[in-house]
């Protein structure tokens, strides 16, 4: 691994009142890798990332991204610098179209006087490139680009939030359990974008609590366990048992992993 | 680096049989639809239609049982005139009800506001346009108090306006000394705070310009709430604030300026119920807190946020009026206005839930 880190974490804690969620945990991804990150529930997995999206904001530890620190007071923050997420609850608008979603605080407005002055926004565009978009994924099969996202089946929601994650993301893309609501077929599709995606140079940070998909995709595997970075593996070298025994504790990880 | 995986090759043996697959996409039935779920799904997109088929209604059945009486032109801009205020504050409760709050002090703004103006003219001797400036200062300050206490303490805005409400009507009536300022008094030095209730006729309809304000400023909203990316926040606050706040929706400004503005609208209210009453009386429209989200309900905005037209607010509020004015005509009992009102708050919100059903 020659190139620098495109975003580093060091020593990053984090209390919830008296439990400490995060303790003094590490974080490396590299340009153009896929980094699964995997874990125990309550291992900390979530509050990591949330800490690298801007949604929580760590107590103590510092963030680099592209060797700059970085403190993200908000998820606006962190999207501004590139980050985008597709949260577990997706984070979409159930009253609201699949364009207004797409947009959501980065609408287009109109050109000349009727945008700068009346602030009219442009659905025509806004519309366009969203049903590009969920095209180029071909991951849906939606008629109407103004249909409400309460509207959409569980499958085609997750499709919407990729979409927007992979539409607007320059730097980096977190994907939180992006095919825990999918079936066989619309899983599929979404390794398959996440594989575009990384083909594109973007890295992707994936949790995921599915082995055959982590080990499918990953290019590496960080192991979360009790609050903080237990190794880095590679998964062409460890089966899916080992990384769940080192996961749960059942078995320690070779020295070589914890220095990774 | 590792080689990346080719995309094609399914790596799990179950997913070999996909290529196998049926390349059928889920269709829609669009066509073995009952009529009911066509309305249901009609409804869903355009929310502002009930009250519109009711208003239709109603004026239909008032019009054919009172005749010229009802119809006339007459008649039908004084319903206008009743509604202009009841509109007005209606368009505030509407921007904070689609946030899934709900102001009850948008009345006593209203009250203090244009008390503020008056006091201001007559008891300081202010020109009256900087006793206006002042009057709308003094809305928009009691606003962003609830906007403040709602969006940064995080309190609960019907705990935050009930406390509000009462404090701005205690504030407003010490202050006043519970004086009313009298009519003439205010035609003959300031008529510009009676500026809103200056007619237009047009033969025998009179529109005050209260009504136009009224209409004026729901077009306007409407606008910006369907055209504009504030509008399209609010909206998106008002349906699911987290989702709104990580897709990246200042949440906290949003509410903000949605409390400000509603308090700068009573405040414009106010002064607008200047020009309807023609004095300045602290005891005046002590009701429009709830006839506002009585116009809110039956207009068919959802009291959980984030759905409803401001139109249907509109709507709401002319079909308060009408029923007021047909049965006084017909002369029957006022009390029998309040029972039908009540039947119609219910109705609309098992209409409003019916509609949040529709699925597909």
């Amino acid at each position: 691994m020659a190139q620098e880190p495109i975003l580093t974490a060091r020593g990053i804690v984090k209390r919830y009142g008296r439990v400490t969620a995060l303790d003094h945990a590490d974080f490396d991804l590299y340009k153009g890798e896929i980094l699964a990150v995997i874990g125990d529930n309550g291992a900390g997995k979530s509050s990591m990332i949330k800490a690298i999206s801007g949604a929580i904001h760590p107590d103590e530890g510092e963030i680099r991204l592209d060797g700059e620190v970085v403190n993200f007071r908000s998820p606006i923050e962190a999207r501004k610098a590139g980050i985008e997420t597709v949260y577990q609850n997706l984070a979409l608008s159930p009253a609201l179209s699949i364009a207004d979603n797409m947009f959501l605080g980065r609408e287009i407005r109109k050109s000349g006087p009727l945008g700068s002055i009346f602030r009219m926004l442009d659905h025509a565009a806004m519309e366009k490139i969203a049903r590009d978009k969920l095209s180029e994924l071909g991951l849906m099969t939606i008629q109407n680009i103004n249909q409400a996202v309460e509207t959409l089946s569980g499958g085609q929601r997750q499709g919407v939030a990729v979409a927007r994650a992979a539409a607007f993301g320059s730097k980096l893309i977190i994907l939180d359990e992006p095919t825990a609501a999918l079936g066989v077929k619309e899983s599929r599709r979404v390794l398959e974008l996440i594989l575009d995606v990384r083909a594109r140079g973007l890295p992707i940070v994936l949790i995921s609590h599915n082995m055959p998909h982590v080990f499918e995709v990953a290019d590496r595997i960080h192991i979360h366990r009790l609050g903080k970075r237990l190794c880095v593996i590679n998964p062409k070298e460890y089966t899916m048992s080992d990384a769940v025994a080192f996961m749960t504790g059942a078995k320690e990880p070779p020295r070589e992993a914890l220095a990774a | 680096m590792s080689e990346p995986t080719v995309a094609s090759q399914p790596s799990q043996e179950f997913e070999k049989v996909l290529s196998g697959s049926s390349k059928q996409v889920a269709s829609f039935d669009t066509h073995d639809k009952t009529p009911l779920q066509k309305a249901q799904h009609f409804l869903h997109k355009r929310p502002a239609a009930v009250p519109l088929i009711v208003l239709v209604l109603s004026l239909i059945v008032f019009g054919s049982v009172l005749g010229s009486k009802f119809f006339s032109a007459f008649s039908l801009t004084l319903i206008l005139q009743q509604v202009a205020i009841t509109g007005i504050v209606g368009a505030a409760q509407t921007l904070v009800i689609l946030t899934a709050g709900i102001d009850l002090s948008v009345g006593a703004i209203m009250v203090l506001s244009s008390v503020v103006m008056g006091q201001f003219t007559f008891r300081y001797g202010f020109p009256p346009e900087i006793a206006v400036i002042c009057g709308i200062a003094v809305g928009g300050l009691c606003g962003a108090v609830n906007g403040w206490l709602v969006s940064r303490v995080k309190l609960p805005p019907f705990i935050v306006t009930l406390g509000m409400w009462q404090i701005v009507l205690a504030s407003n009536f010490l202050y006043s000394a519970n004086e009313t300022i009298r009519s003439q008094d205010i035609s003959t030095t300031a008529p510009l705070l009676q500026f809103f209730g200056t007619n237009i006729r047009i033969g025998n309809a009179v529109f005050t310009y209260g009504v136009v304000t009224m209409v004026l400023l729901v077009g306007i909203l409407w606008y910006v709430l369907n055209k504009t990316a504030w509008g399209r926040h609010v909206y998106a606050v008002g349906d699911d604030p987290d989702a709104a706040e990580l897709s990246g929706v200042n949440v906290k400004k949003m509410l903000m300026s949605v409390y400000v503005l509603s308090g700068l609208i009573c405040a414009l209210a106010g002064w607008t119920l200047i020009g309807r009453i023609g004095s300045v009386s602290p005891t005046a429209g002590q009701f429009a807190n709830i006839e506002s989200i009585t116009a809110v309900v039956i207009g068919g905005i959802s009291l959980f946020g984030g759905r409803g037209s401001i139109m249907g607010m509109l709507f709401g509020a002319l079909i308060v009026g009408v029923f007021q004015l047909g049965l006084r005509l017909i002369g029957t009992d006022p009390q029998w206005t309040y029972l039908l009102i009540g039947v119609l708050i219910i109705a609309a919100v098992a209409i409003d839930q019916w509609i949040r059903k529709v699925a597909g």
